[in-house]
């Protein structure tokens, strides 16, 4: 409040100041416009922060009370897919960064080869999720009126659980499988919807950056968006190990 | 008068905290390799039997890599005070929430449900 006090009578001066199109009036420098923007964005993320860490605290609460459940569900996940998700990801998070480097050094070409090498790496990200996902759908491992127990009574019909060398587990304990699951969509669902606005506003920007926004000087938003991708990716760093490794061994 | 001066300053002073830091390719590149490299080791220490400790393993790996994206992808380690106190205070009041959650559980219903 009493900044703006302060800042008052220099504001008529403040309007006839020079400063390129894409700072606005309001603030006082390219540089403060970027720190407010950036301040701004890190709370965004904290929100995020609490929000994914709701769903992980219930996770590792729930796997605690029925952990056999857990086990021989997170059996049922395909470590190949995983791992190659998480290498997928990791190589998005690494084209975005060098895209804020291009769009900082405004090299124009570099940006939108950086941007659409990581639109691509996040939809084969989501197509990999589509096949687990479907695997899922044909196991009846979906929560709800069609699951199906099948898996974790007769561990011995399912090659996954067989493979693990899955002990039949007694009903009540099976029937906990669905948490698993549950978490797992709630959990895997909510990064994938992550992803796909991440990939809504990527095609957004390659648009934008092909007509040279974002190599002129403004690096904010390129910036910012990077912010966000990478908050996309640190969530899966969390739960590639919680849901498809921790319980490799335990039996 | 004095107004303008120390409005001045003020501007004087903003640039100094900020100069807007670029992170070379090379950086990058480093922390891109050392995350796929972590990724290997995290997917190869879940198949060693290390019983309790597998989950830790598997976490402790998952918090340096999460660091590694922060610092470096993220460039909190370049960037202004603000910055890095509003992630300390956001990772610091994430983890009391989960902390103060999972110690009532832990005292309050442990082995009982």
């Amino acid at each position: 409040m009493s900044d703006s006090t302060a800042i008052a009578p220099g504001a008529p001066e403040a309007a006839h100041h020079e400063h390129p199109p894409y700072q606005r009036h309001h603030f006082e420098s390219v540089e403060q416009q970027a720190d407010a923007t950036n301040f701004a964005m890190w709370l965004f993320l904290l929100t995020e922060i609490m929000f994914f860490g709701g769903l992980f605290t219930a996770y590792l609460i729930y796997r605690n009370w029925y952990y056999p459940a857990f086990v021989a569900a997170s059996h049922q996940l395909n470590i190949f897919w995983g791992t190659a998700n998480t290498a997928v990801l990791i190589s998005s998070s690494f084209t975005m960064a060098m895209g804020v480097w291009c769009s900082e050094t405004r090299r124009k070409s570099g940006l939108v080869l950086c941007l659409v090498l990581t639109f691509i790496l996040g939809i084969v990200f989501l197509g990999i999720k589509t096949i687990e996902y479907k695997e899922k759908i044909e196991k009846h491992h979906v929560p709800g009126l069609h699951y199906s127990l099948n898996s974790f009574l007769n561990p011995d019909s399912d090659e996954a659980a067989k493979a693990a060398g899955d002990k039949p587990l007694p009903l009540d304990m099976a029937r906990h499988t669905e948490l698993y699951f549950f978490l797992y969509f709630a959990m895997t669902g909510m990064h994938a919807l992550h992803m796909i606005i991440g990939i809504a506003i990527l095609g957004f920007m390659i648009f934008k950056a092909r007509a040279g926004a974002y190599t002129a000087g403004h690096v904010t938003f390129v910036e910012n968006f990077g912010l966000y991708w990478h908050f996309v990716d640190i969530v899966w760093i969390f739960l590639f190990p919680l849901l498809y490794l921790i319980s490799r061994h335990a039996n | 008068m004095s107004e303008h001066t120390e409005h001045g300053a003020q501007h004087g002073a903003g640039h100094v905290e900020h100069e807007h830091h670029v992170t070379p390719p090379i950086v990058y590149i480093v922390i891109f390799v050392t995350l796929l490299i972590l990724t290997g080791v995290t997917v190869g220490a879940s198949y060693v039997e290390m019983h309790v400790f597998n989950p830790i393993v598997a976490l402790l790996i998952g918090v340096v890599k999460a660091t590694l994206v922060i610092l470096f992808f993220m460039g909190v380690k370049y960037s202004t005070r603000l910055t890095k106190l509003t992630v300390g205070a956001g990772l610091f009041t994430f983890l009391v929430l989960i902390g103060m959650t999972l110690s009532d559980y832990i005292s309050r219903a442990w082995g009982r449900w």
